[in-house]
């Protein structure tokens, strides 16, 4: 199953490595990683999408919590939880082919935020699933260039992840 | 307040935290340091002859005593030197802390003269490291370092030290915290109580009980309460290689090693057990065999102050996160009175039925109710070690390297205290026994201290007879010689028809006499078993000097039991070349 664990870390020089280096090490896979400093410069913010059986993400949890460098983390999908991953994608936009992207575009709640004479570069927040059908739905498009944040997450309600 | 420049301040940490040795080797990157060593430090250094010695040095040093171990080592090649011991003491839990030169931190990325990426490599080998930045924060960051190592699972922690930040010319105020907070590392004080409960309950209920208990008894000094729970309900245990000593194996209860080429005993009361406390212990594979067959009736109850063990391979009933000694002190308060409550727990008469069923199998294949070995005119390695332990009475320090002297030793020698069995249980790493048992004399110079080795692992760090003569460390190499890299060729023997890749040296050992007395040690060769106490005793009565025991043994022998694998359980066993259970 897919989840997504989030954690507060010291915002350290190799800190980050050892966070990567654990899922090598141990043969997890990490599907996508965002990581940036929060409002206190001393912690960074990092949260990642991963999958395994139950068993494997305890295994991947408790190893994560005991990298020194980890302060407190949450298994986001345990909860009611906000996940955002951000997009960025430049597609060939000539001819009809501009106001049928256009079209898609509004439809997904996107942004055109560049726009060339035969490019669009379209902005596109959501769930991954939504940025997935995005991509999906511009199948008769030429697609030149594709940058996505990785998901950052959040719990819904009164929870948070905080010292 | 003092002014230190940064080389000083890590001479002075050294003595302020209390470090007895540092094993170490010099080279550009710390010369700073070694001047403030050489100037104004009262802890002694110890010049290894290699940097992996230094590790296994320390790494002994810190079995033996229970501190960590402190290594200093030079930039590039000095710091891969020292990554088979850093490696060896991170699988064991050790305490370690190890101090490496790094290029100026100008240099650092410009693939400088000596610069290798030490926290890259060292990352997924240690507890933690640090790379030090600025000379003010050398204090705080060494008292982190030697907390990291010692408290919870303890492990190996790298300072990595770029040359500039040690530099004389520049002092900084010097102030030694007593003791340092970190808010990312906070290891687990004491078991969650109603866990603790369930487990004490399910304990009780057991008709068929065993006792699994490993390193983690020896580091987290449970010993003393293990011992006396195991006693007072009467329940058998046994050790994993890297528990031996834990419990006494003198005693009535003790089964013996468990695991690969554990006792039969031990194997069999795992496989047949209704209930098994694990107490410091991981469930290594070299313990379980195939674990979808792992003792298929037994309710597991799993202590361990590292969470990452618990449930990792084998799926714990009732897991327990905490310090061996606070859970087995708060387990002995919960049995007590829960058997107040109810005086007839646990079943006595099952327990009988169970220690009646464990001493027919003792007495049918246990390695210490018969001989077990097979008969022969030469020297059987299982003699030597049943021979070094009577002449040490039991209570000698044992080091060893890795091969089947190792699972003699283990075997055959009664570990009654924890911490005088000295091995490379985890990473198995040949030459960890001489520069060991260096480092485990140092640290008892009155104790008899034994290193029982191969004429391959020997080679290994075979150097380091010369930093025994420098500081005088006595130490006695018991080398079981057989002429083959041993547990290399029982597998040929076993699993290849007898093809010994690789496992000989036609005739290039050394005359093993001549070399350590080239060193200035003695050197003996023990050819008959008529003659190997006498020259054990020999060995020992010679309290100053180092002895070289090369003792010609039977190359023929095989280590038993061993675990029959692949798809084999716990109880599935050869006892002999052509015996199995
Ligand atoms: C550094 C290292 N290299 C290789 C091995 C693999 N290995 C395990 S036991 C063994 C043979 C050891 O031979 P020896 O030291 O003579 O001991 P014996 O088994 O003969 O008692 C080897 C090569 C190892 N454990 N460590």
């Amino acid at each position: 199953m897919r989840r997504i664990i989030s954690m507060l870390m010291e915002n350290e020089p190799g800190a980050l490595s050892r966070v990567v280096g654990l899922f090598s090490q141990r043969g997890y896979n990490i599907e996508t990683l965002n990581v940036a400093p929060t409002d206190d410069p001393t912690l960074s913010r990092l949260t990642l999408t991963t999958a395994g059986d139950d068993k494997q993400i305890e295994q991947i949890t408790k190893h994560l919590n005991k990298l020194v460098d980890v302060v407190k983390l949450v298994d986001l999908t345990e909860g009611a939880h906000i996940e955002r991953d951000l997009m960025l994608i430049k597609v060939r936009a000539q001819g009809a082919l501009r106001d049928e992207v256009k079209r898609t575009t509004d439809i997904f709640r996107g942004q055109i935020v560049d726009v060339g004479p035969n490019v669009y570069t379209i902005q596109l927040a959501g769930t991954s699933d939504k940025l997935d059908s995005f991509v999906a739905a511009m199948a008769d498009v030429d697609i030149l260039e594709v940058v996505r944040s990785g998901v950052a997450g959040i719990s819904r309600g009164e929870k948070v992840l905080s010292l | 307040m003092e002014l230190l420049s940064g080389g000083e301040m890590i001479a002075r940490v050294l003595e302020d935290e209390g470090v007895e040795y540092i094993f170490g080797y010099p080279g550009g990157a710390v010369l700073h340091i070694y001047d403030a060593l050489f100037k104004d430090c009262k802890v002694p250094h110890v010049l290894v002859r290699h940097e992996q010695a230094a590790t296994h040095a320390a790494d002994g040093y810190a079995r033996a005593t229970g501190k960590p171990g402190v290594v200093l080592v030079t930039s590039g090649p000095g710091a891969t030197n020292a990554i088979t011991g850093i490696a060896t003491a991170y699988m064991d839990s050790i305490p370690m802390v190890v101090l490496s030169g790094q290029v100026q931190s100008h240099l650092i990325g410009e693939d400088a003269f000596q610069e290798t990426d030490m926290i890259g490599i060292s990352r997924p080998i240690v507890k933690h490291s640090f790379m030090v930045k600025r000379a003010e924060d050398i204090p705080v960051m060494m008292k982190k370092a030697f907390y990291i190592a010692a408290s919870g699972r303890p492990g190996p922690v790298v300072i990595d030290i770029p040359k500039d930040v040690t530099r004389p010319d520049e002092k900084f105020e010097y102030r030694y915290p007593r003791t340092v907070k970190m808010r990312s590392y906070a290891p687990a004080q004491r078991g969650h109580t109603g866990q603790v409960k369930k487990a004490a309950k399910l304990l009780l209920s057991a008709k068929r009980p065993v006792i699994y208990a490993g390193g983690g008894v020896v580091q987290g000094e449970g010993s003393e309460l293990l011992t006396s729970l195991a006693r007072e309900l009467n329940y058998p245990v046994t050790n994993t290689l890297m528990g031996l000593g834990c419990y006494p194996a003198t005693d009535r209860q003790f089964l013996g090693m468990l695991g690969m080429h554990g006792f039969y005993e031990a194997n069999m009361a795992m496989h047949h057990s209704d209930v098994i406390l694990a107490v410091g212990a991981r469930f290594d594979d070299r313990v379980t065999n195939t674990v979808g067959k792992f003792c298929p009736g037994a309710k597991i109850i799993h202590i361990d102050v590292d969470p990452t063990s618990i449930s990792k391979t084998v799926p714990a009933d009732i897991p327990i996160v905490g310090p061996v000694q606070s859970v087995l002190e708060e387990m002995g308060v919960q049995l007590a009175a829960l058997r107040e409550k109810e005086p007839d727990l646990p079943d006595r008469g099952a327990l009988e039925r169970w220690w009646k069923q464990i001493d027919e199998w003792r007495a049918t294949h246990g390695l210490w109710t018969g001989r077990r070995y097979s008969e022969s005119k030469k020297i059987m390695p299982q003699q030597v070690i049943e021979s070094l332990y009577r002449v040490t009475d039991g209570n000698a320090y044992v080091t060893s390297d890795v091969g089947q002297h190792q699972m003699f030793a283990a075997q055959y020698y009664r570990f009654d205290q924890p911490r005088r069995w000295i091995n490379s249980g985890g990473l198995g790493t040949m030459g960890f026994g001489l520069p060991a048992a260096m480092g485990v004399k140092l640290a008892f110079p009155d104790s008899d201290v034994a290193c029982v080795t191969g004429e391959g692992s020997i080679q290994m760090n075979i150097q380091e007879l010369s930093t025994c003569t420098q500081y005088s460390t006595p130490v006695k190499i018991i080398n079981l010689r057989n002429n083959y890299l041993g547990m290399v060729k029982q597998w040929q023997d076993m699993q290849y028809e007898g093809r010994y890749a690789m496992s000989t040296y036609e005739d290039s050992l050394p005359d093993f006499v001549k070399l350590v007395e080239a060193y200035g040690h003695v050197g003996m060769q023990v050819t008959k078993l008529a003659d190997l106490d006498a020259k054990m005793e020999e060995a020992f009565a010679m309290k100053d000097k180092l002895v070289f025991l090369d003792v010609i043994i039977d190359p023929m022998e095989h280590v038993y039991p061993m675990h029959i694998a692949p798809n084999g359980s716990m109880k599935d066993m050869w006892l002999s070349k052509n015996e199995r259970t």
